[in-house]
């Protein structure tokens, strides 16, 4: 995607995630605030972010690979373990990585 | 929480343009978007090679818990005409939280306004600042900011997995992504993964709630 096309999507994309808001606000209120409802809900969340970690750490091109993203990912994790704060555990990641690829990794 | 907004919202904006979107761009989905999330999901896609359809299906869903706010706000704030189109946009995790976080209804209305009105200005904010300098990066594999995606969600669904359902789905959702990855378009595998977790959410119920299924059909 790039120019009038990725414009499109970013537009659109915002526009369907302001109606998805809008909707919550508009929609009587016994029709949503049922705790099934709210625990798939959750479980789709946690399986679209899941699946986006897998895409962004392990393939490229439409193959499964492994290479110094793996240990930025891992490095990641460590952080979260120790209850770091998002920015940190992105940077984290990205230092590990780049220092990786700088000693002559994939 | 504003410095914690600040910092999530340059990682956005930097990761956004490294993803191949440019600054007005990246500043059009944190005005429009504005659920931080939804616009992560977004980048992710597109960064991959996704179409416009799974691009804008990923970040719709992403944003649905959005719409289950609505319910817990909407009372609470009582708006009614134009000012409900204003509320709906500033409905996100933050502004929720605080409002209903409250006792008396008028500490939740200005709480939920507060959050709400003072997130869109920082997060916006931040994105530009990120943005210029995701801008400036040059090569984003030198610098690994690919992995640092990864980390992004990583961090966005660490939370989320404090429950055994929850680590069962996000571990389904990594095999199906990565199994369908090769054979399927790019995005698609990602859409899929959902439609695993609706289908885990909607038949295998959790421990207290077949007990309390099973109790409803003894009763009857």
């Amino acid at each position: 995607m790039k120019g009038a096309v990725l414009w499109f999507a970013v537009i659109a994309a915002g526009a369907a995630t302001f109606a998805v808001k809008l909707v919550g606000h508009l929609l009587p209120r016994h029709w949503l605030a049922k705790p099934q409802v709210a625990r798939v809900a959750a479980l789709v969340t946690v399986a679209l972010l899941s699946a986006l970690v897998a895409v962004q750490a392990f393939t490229s091109n439409g193959h499964v690979v492994l290479d110094s993203r793996v240990a930025g990912l891992a490095a990641a994790a460590v952080a979260l373990v120790a209850k770091a704060p998002f920015v940190v555990v992105v940077l984290v990641a990205a230092v590990v990585t780049a220092l990786l690829r700088w000693a002559g990794l994939p | 929480m504003a410095v914690a907004t600040g910092l999530y919202g340059i990682s956005f904006g930097a990761l956004s343009v490294v993803a191949g979107l440019n600054v007005a761009q990246t500043m059009a989905l944190s005005l429009l978007m504005f659920s931080g999330g939804s616009q992560f999901a977004f980048i992710g896609v597109a960064g991959s090679g996704g179409s416009p359809g799974a691009a804008i299906a990923t970040a719709t869903l992403v944003g649905v818990r959005n719409a289950l706010y609505g319910p817990q706000v909407a009372p609470l704030i009582e708006v009614s005409g134009p000012r409900r189109l204003l509320a709906a946009q500033l409905t996100i995790d933050e502004s929720t939280a605080v409002a209903t976080a409250q006792r008396d209804p008028a500490a939740a209305r200005a709480g939920f306004w507060w959050t709400g009105g003072g997130v869109f200005v920082l997060w916006n904010t931040f994105t530009l600042v990120g943005a210029l300098l995701g801008d400036a990066a040059g090569d984003p594999r030198r610098y690994g900011l690919d992995a640092a995606a990864a980390a992004a969600f990583l961090g966005l669904v660490w939370p989320r997995l404090s429950n055994p359902t929850a680590r069962v789905v996000a571990g389904a959702a990594v095999v199906v992504a990565l199994a369908t990855t090769p054979v399927l378009p790019s995005g698609v595998p990602v859409l899929l993964a959902a439609v695993v977790a609706l289908l885990i959410g909607v038949f295998w119920r959790d421990e207290p709630a077949r007990a309390s299924a099973l109790q409803e059909e003894v009763e009857r």
